[in-house]
């Protein structure tokens, strides 16, 4: 019983670290219609930068933090003005190609402004188990996973407080509602863009510098944007709190299949199971657990 | 061109829209709405309402449209090259056909959006909000369901309210009669006509329903094929034998012989 408690609860912890990711897509998604492809990398570029400041200018790691956003934000500008501005009303999939695109582009000028070995990334994140965890439960679990989790759910609550309460947060959703719709009453279409994009390049941020922290800085690191595609099926593509309980699922269900099922069929589980789950979801349920319905009024 | 006295808030000079650099919709299309007015612009489908509309409120970019000739002069300045963004803050807003709600947001958050470019604070923005409650009462018994679930009447005036949050001093309304039974039709336009005199707000309004616009518009223009061909006080034009004929559907005189029946071809009338 306590293995299994165990097991469910590293599950839900890499879960966390699978939603930060999935996060991205659907804030891009939401508001633009757009398939975020770069997203990945942009967790890679995130984090690179991060490091790469810090190695650089020796600098404490809130300043580089806050450098990075500033160099995230700046980057949602220039995507908005050189990509998107141009390819208005173009087709899902020109813009999907162009995101192809632009995660090439990044992966290599991250190449080339901070070199392509592999970083370790320290800013003192607690790293081992939980000795407390294990002293009056007898679980083990893995600390950083436990801030990650923290981190995730101020991170969620931030943004929903920021959807729901806020004129911008209200603007945003707007966009997604209908573009024609948000023009008509003033909302400036570019501006939107640009906050979208950044919010989505500081929320790679986080999950780049969690990643990093677990498995240090490398390129790799771009293609857990494919652990999130089957998240965002299960969650749906449109809704926050679906990338959060997509996470989760998947992450439990991943390592409780390995565990339990693993034996059975000659392990290695884990590298399809999400991608199974996904599959048999989106037969039954194609929108998602918590996608938007298309509301039609007959 | 009209000899209506007071100052005009919006007037239209001779523009031409094309659309994808090819086709040539608006053929000079010159029209004025005066301080405090409505204005009804009549036509059947495809004649240009809602092209004249968008030109004005700038929407055209979105479906790669361009005003190419003419101008467009808002409150004295000249606008033609303005975002929508602009022309919204300095109190021209338009309220798109078929009503485009935000679904997913409720009724009282659809309301908030149109306050977005408003820098006046909270309080004056809530107490704009009951305003527009005091005007459709309906609205505030739903503010809190998704707009995308409430009625065709009531998503209208939600697209109405929506508007009025962002302090207009001219609304562009495209259709408002689409899809809404006759008595809501009553409804809406008596609510504009409402507006109109108690909140000083300018209209202009693209309607196919010639009958009940023309009895709440004070001028009406008639729009053909991208050209306006007629245009007169309100009052003028219902007794006009044309627009009796081939809008309001009333030929005068009872049944007619086919053979009587107008060719539909007119006279040359163009204005500009």
């Amino acid at each position: 019983m306590l293995f299994f408690i165990e097991t469910v609860l590293s599950g839900l912890m890499a879960g966390v670290m699978y939603s930060l990711v999935a996060l991205g897509f659907v804030l891009i998604f939401k508001a633009s219609g757009i398939f975020n492809f770069a997203q990945g990398v942009f967790c890679l570029f995130a984090a690179l930068t991060f490091v790469g400041i810090m190695e650089k200018t020796g600098v404490p790691w809130p300043v580089s933090f806050v450098l990075t956003v500033g160099v995230m934000i700046a980057l949602a500008w220039a995507i908005e003005r050189f990509l998107l501005s141009h390819l208005v009303n173009q087709e899902p999939i020109i813009l999907f190609m162009a995101t192809i695109g632009l995660a090439y582009f990044l992966e290599g000028l991250g190449d080339l402004m901070w070199g392509s070995d592999v970083k370790p990334l320290d800013i003192g994140l607690p790293s081992g188990a939980s000795d407390w965890m294990l002293d009056t439960f007898d679980i083990y679990v893995e600390k950083l996973e436990v801030v990650a989790a923290v981190v995730a759910a101020a991170l969620v609550t931030g943004l929903a407080v920021f959807f729901q309460k806020t004129r911008i947060g209200r603007a945003l959703r707007a966009v997604a509602d209908d573009h024609q719709a948000a023009l008509s009453v003033g909302i400036s279409l570019r501006t939107i863009w640009v906050i979208v994009w950044s919010v989505a390049g500081i929320v790679a941020l986080v999950a780049g510098i969690m990643w990093g922290a677990k498995s240090g800085v490398q390129f790799s690191l771009s293609l857990i944007a494919l652990k999130a595609l089957p998240v965002l099926i299960l969650g749906g593509f449109t809704s926050i709190p679906g990338a959060i309980v997509g996470g989760l699922i998947i992450g439990v269900g991943e390592k409780v299949a390995e565990i339990y099922l693993g034996p059975f069929v000659g392990g290695a589980i884990e590298n399809w199971f999400a991608y199974m789950l996904a599959l048999a979801f989106l037969l039954v349920r194609p929108q998602g657990l918590f996608g938007e319905r298309i509301i039609e009024r007959v | 061109m009209n000899e209506t006295a007071a100052q005009p808030i919006l007037s239209v000079n001779n523009i031409e829209v094309i659309y994808n650099h090819v086709i040539l919709v608006l053929k000079g299309v010159s029209l004025s709405v005066p301080e405090g007015g409505i204005v009804a612009l009549l036509g059947a489908n495809g004649a240009g309402k809602t092209t004249t509309l968008k030109a004005i409120s700038n929407l055209l970019g979105a479906e790669r449209g361009e005003v190419t000739k003419g101008s467009i002069v808002f409150k004295d300045d000249q606008v033609e090259a303005l975002s929508p963004n602009d022309l919204v803050k300095r109190g021209c807003i338009q309220v798109m056909e078929g009503r485009h709600c935000f679904g997913h947001l409720t009724v009282e958050e659809n309301l908030m959006t149109g306050a977005y470019t408003r820098k006046d604070g909270h309080g004056a923005i809530r107490d704009d909000l009951d305003l527009v409650y005091s005007y459709f009462p309906r609205l505030k018994e739903r503010r809190s369901s998704q707009a995308g679930y409430t009625s065709g009447g009531e998503q209208q005036m939600c697209a109405i309210g929506r508007a009025l949050m962002s302090r207009p001093n001219m609304i562009l309304l495209d259709e408002p009669s689409m899809g809404l039974a006759p008595q809501l039709v009553e409804e809406i336009f008596e609510i504009v006509k409402l507006l109109n005199e108690k909140e000083g707000v300018s209209f202009l309004l693209a309607e196919q329903n010639t009958n009940v616009a023309l009895r709440y518009a004070t001028y009406g223009y008639i729009l053909e094929a991208g050209r306006i061909v007629l245009d007169g006080d309100a009052a003028a034009l219902r007794d006009n034998e044309d627009v009796k004929e081939f809008y309001l559907g009333v030929g005068g005189e009872g049944r007619k012989s086919f053979r009587d029946v107008k060719h539909y071809k007119r006279r040359k009338r163009w204005l500009s």
